[in-house]
């Protein structure tokens, strides 16, 4: 009997028309594309993104020179240079990261005792040229008065858990 | 002499008639292609050029006309160039015989069957010469698989059109489609109308059967040393092609222009549009077995041709031709 009901199936192609019809049903249901320029999906706040260095609310330079993250770095991708400030504080007088050399896991932003260098939620820079991609100390504050507000907000937002 | 002339232009403006929106239709076909396979793939599918995204395959087409048409240096650079414009050309001469109403045709041909199968069998030669004059491996490869498959599709092509000849009596594309007026071919012939779409996807080499082009195993088949417009010509060909096939097969099984019911709010549309709408599904369900199904392996395909295809519809030929013989039903 079952000799019978095989070959019935495999000749009436049922096996092949349930695929059909799988594949219809999928074809009328909703799409779950973004249109990404436009659209984008949530980030978390521990996203970890383009750096940015901060300041403090007065326009202070968070960054003690410490050189921890530069230490803690896995692939080297930061280098500090530090000399004392007119006024005696302890400042970098250099601070770049190779953002090609970078693998964005986010110690840098671990490390720092006092919340000065962040992974900052944009992920769109890319460039036309590589020398675009190494940061220096100047670009890295630029990108930290742009995204100061959603950074605060994200380490606030995080701040419970750690 | 004048009147030479005037038949001449009228002769080519009735070409143009048919070769434009062929031409057009390949252009949605693939922008429609790229949709449907999204939509099944819970994707939307292109939708930033133009309303829908619907002038996708024509920046499509003004991106490969200003590529680099590259030459390899081992290839033979006449038959190179040769071969895609042969390819395309016999898919838009086939379109010389198809009626698309009972009057409009190019030219109304007494063995209009036979010249399709004939042009389409010399589809062939395009292949093989795109894959030998490469002088490369995979093409080389995709060039043989596509004529074995070729070939081996076309024997039960052929025999499902002879049951379809013997049912009508005549090798003439309109006679075979005013004798579906009352009962289209599809119903009476069901196995052979499946064996006939299955056969023209391995003919056309769309998938499952996309062999000679598997990309998994052999690059792009035979036209994997293209580029540019030359790569454009075998594209808009195999397209060509699929609708080609896709008409044939509305004039074969179901009723050409004709509406699947003579009642009033259905006859009173004109016979191109219910072509065009049967073309359109017979195109989609194509473009749905693709999302569906997986490729087959060779020698699956192989037997699926010479075992399953080739004995099923010679036994269907002799039933249909005593079936007919016996209740007296032979035409003429």
């Amino acid at each position: 009997m079952s000799f019978f009901i095989k070959h019935i199936k495999s000749f009436t192609l049922f096996e092949l028309m349930k695929g059909l019809i799988l594949t219809l049903r999928y074809f009328f249901k909703p799409k779950v594309t973004l249109n990404y320029p436009n659209q984008k999906g949530p980030l978390s706040p521990r996203f970890r993104g383009e750096h940015a260095l901060r300041r403090y609310p007065n326009g202070e330079e968070r960054c003690i020179a410490c050189k921890l993250c530069e230490a803690v770095c896995p692939a080297q991708a930061i280098t500090i240079e530090a000399e004392p400030k007119p006024d005696g504080s302890r400042r970098t007088s250099r601070y770049d990261i190779d953002m090609t050399k970078c693998i964005y896991c986010g110690l840098c932003q671990e490390a720092c005792p006092v919340d000065a260098i962040v992974e900052g939620p944009n992920f769109e820079y890319a460039t036309e040229t590589r020398e675009e991609l190494l940061y220096d100390k100047e670009k890295l504050l630029r990108n930290g008065d742009i995204w100061e507000k959603q950074i605060s907000e994200n380490i606030k937002s995080d701040s419970r858990y750690r | 002499m004048n009147s030479l002339y005037f038949e001449i232009f009228i002769g080519i403006l009735k070409i143009f008639s048919f070769v434009v929106p062929v031409l057009v239709s390949v252009a949605l076909l693939v922008y429609l292609e790229r949709k449907v396979l999204g939509a099944v793939q819970l994707r939307k599918g292109p939708n930033v050029v133009g309303p829908f995204g619907i002038l996708q395959s024509f920046a499509d087409v003004i991106k490969l006309i200003t590529k680099e048409n590259l030459l390899p240096s081992s290839s033979n650079k006449f038959l190179f160039i040769f071969a895609p414009m042969l390819t395309l050309i016999l898919s838009l001469i086939a379109w010389a015989v198809i009626p698309i109403s009972s009057t409009y045709v190019i030219s109304n041909i007494n063995i209009g069957i036979l010249y399709l199968f004939a042009v389409s069998s010399f589809g062939v030669y395009g292949v093989i010469l795109a894959g030998w004059a490469s002088n490369s491996k995979y093409p080389f490869l995709g060039a043989l698989r596509s004529a074995a498959q070729m070939i081996s599709y076309e024997v039960s092509i052929g025999f499902v059109i002879i049951t379809v000849l013997i049912c009508v009596g005549s090798l003439n594309l309109i006679d075979i489609v005013e004798s579906q007026k009352n009962l289209w071919f599809a119903i009476p012939l069901l196995p052979m109308f499946v064996v006939f779409i299955i056969s023209v996807l391995a003919e056309t080499n769309r998938l499952p059967f996309d062999l000679p082009e598997d990309e998994a195993t052999l690059v792009a088949g035979f036209f994997t040393e293209y580029s540019s417009i030359s790569f454009g010509l075998f594209f808009l060909a195999e397209y060509a092609n699929m609708i080609l096939m896709s008409s044939l097969t509305v004039i074969l099984f179901l009723g050409g222009w004709y509406p699947p019911l003579d009642i009033f709010p259905l006859n009173a549309i004109p016979g191109i549009i219910w072509f065009a709408v049967k073309v359109f599904l017979i195109l989609f369900v194509f473009l749905w077995v693709r999302a569906t199904f997986p490729r087959y392996r060779y020698d699956q395909l192989m037997r699926l041709g010479w075992k399953i295809f080739l004995p099923l519809t010679l036994i269907w030929v002799v039933i249909t031709s005593s079936f007919l013989f016996y209740f007296g039903m032979l035409p003429n």
